[in-house]
């Protein structure tokens, strides 16, 4: 059983936190002892957002004394539908502060440092010593790997777990038998193979799902109790409700934590994952119009193709009348195309439909052109009876 | 027969497939046959080395294959393989 090294200063409870947490109290598990264990616990909640909205609200309910939280975003409308420690009310607002109020409201005793910055390999190693463990709610593979490399050098455990339209992964990495994260993925994928959140959607439990899988464990290790999942992915499947555990081991050669470790500090993670140095995105390569020449050129009847290469769900939402001819689809159905007509492609909000423009240029079409912001430039700046999404 | 489970993101490769059953002796022979079914799982699979790549871990039931023969291990009947690729998606 994986267990914290260090031993805590007692922690003493008030008589309100007895009766407060009397549900835990009474329970072998964790009875007073496991409650003081709590409160001397000092947990790193990275980000606010999807994992770490359910991860502090729990956390704070149950009693764990000091909570850290690092995120320097602001509230978006789109994150409502999963980031639900934050409210309408607070769009616009830091998400710090937004959290901060939840979850001082949940549970006063909370000892809560908010620290607005951006976690990087100049504050990393400083920041993670004052805690104990570090839960990692982020939602990029610079950041992820960061984190793991900062949990190994300075000794604390690494509660991991991420999420992708309705497939989440849970484990414990960093412990001081157990492999960490660079032992399961020694190399991030090269930026633009794995589209993040924004591109390929995810459903809004799902992070609350896994979050709560990440409290738990947090918890556990605390407590000392239970099994952890250190040694163990945990995958979980939310359309088919089915949860699967493949074996983790602690890879010998890991540069980070093996036999023969060849980090020793922290890297630049942004290099590591191949973004510093990437081309120009294809969006600004492209020949393209904007918004506004398209609606001209309609006005004026000027004969022109719309080649939609979003998904047909898309369509549903708006659309510009357009071709349907999703993206992936392209190679296989580009006989449909007639080259000698001007052809303007659009998606969402112009990356997909770069692609298609390249992809067209590249077979021989000549007249074709990207709308730049998509449709949903056409909604803000043409029609903005159209929705947005 | 073994069946591959095939992970979400590379779903739109297999005509939306979450597993795929494979006639294979090896692990090897099994991710060739699949890719050779779906080719565009290929490049999200394999460098252009023809690799494996370092962010996909391919499981046999629950071990991972790095850690018994890799390629050559050998698939009983039933056997499950499972694509594992790194994903990052959690405060977006």
């Amino acid at each position: 059983m994986t267990t914290l090294t260090e031993t805590k200063p007692e922690a003493v409870l008030s008589n309100d936190e007895i009766l407060r947490y009397s549900r835990h109290l009474i329970m072998p598990e964790v009875g007073m002892e496991g409650q003081q264990k709590l409160k001397a616990a000092r947990v790193l909640c990275i980000g606010a957002g999807g994992l770490g909205s359910p991860l502090a609200l729990y956390l704070t309910a149950a009693g764990v004394g000091t909570l850290g939280i690092v995120d320097f975003d602001v509230v978006d409308y789109t994150n409502l539908q999963r980031q639900i420690i934050h409210t309408t009310a607070d769009v616009g607002r830091k998400k710090l502060d937004s959290a901060a109020e939840k979850l001082k409201a949940i549970n006063p005793f909370l000892n809560l440092r908010t620290l607005e910055t951006r976690l990087t390999s100049a504050n990393a190693l400083e920041l993670f010593r004052e805690f104990d463990i570090v839960a990692d709610g982020t939602d990029n593979f610079p950041t992820r790997y960061l984190v793991n490399d900062a949990c190994v050098l300075t000794g604390k455990p690494n509660v991991y777990g991420s999420i992708f339209r309705f497939e989440g992964q849970a484990s414990v990495f960093a412990t001081q038998e157990g492999p960490c994260y660079r032992c399961l993925y020694p190399e991030p994928p090269p930026p633009g193979l794995v589209p993040s959140c924004a591109e390929g959607g995810v459903l809004g439990i799902l992070p609350g799902l896994v979050g709560v899988i990440q409290a738990t464990e947090t918890i556990k290790l605390i407590l000392g109790q239970g099994d952890s999942l250190a040694g163990r992915l945990l995958l979980v499947d939310a359309l088919g409700m089915k949860f699967r555990e493949l074996k983790l081991r602690k890879n010998p050669d890991c540069p980070v934590c093996g036999k023969n470790r060849t980090i020793t500090r922290l890297i630049d993670y942004e290099e590591f994952c191949g973004i510093r140095g990437q081309e120009a995105p294809v969006e600004d390569v492209v020949p393209a119009i904007s918004v506004e020449e398209l609606k001209k050129k309609l006005d004026a009847k000027a004969d022109i193709f719309i080649l939609d290469v979003r998904e047909p769900h898309e369509y549903q939402i708006c659309n510009l009348n357009g071709y349907l001819l999703p993206l992936n689809d392209l190679p296989k159905r580009v006989n449909e195309l007639d080259s000698s007509r001007e052809i303007i492609a659009h998606c969402k909000m112009g990356g997909r439909s770069a692609k298609a423009v390249q992809f067209l240029r590249q077979a021989g079409f000549k007249k074709v052109y990207n709308l730049t912001g998509g449709i949903t430039a056409w909604a803000e700046k043409v029609d903005p009876g159209m929705p947005k999404y | 027969m073994a069946q591959v489970q095939i992970p979400s993101p590379l779903r739109q490769y297999t005509q939306k497939q979450a597993s795929v059953n494979v006639s294979a002796k090896t692990v090897g022979d099994a991710l060739s046959g699949l890719v050779a079914r779906h080719p565009e799982l290929k490049r999200h699979l394999y460098s252009e080395d023809g690799k494996l790549r370092a962010f996909v871990n391919v499981y046999v039931n629950d071990e991972d294959m790095r850690y018994l023969e890799k390629e050559a291990t050998a698939l009983q009947e039933g056997d499950t393989i499972s694509i594992v690729p790194s994903i990052a998606g959690g405060g977006c």
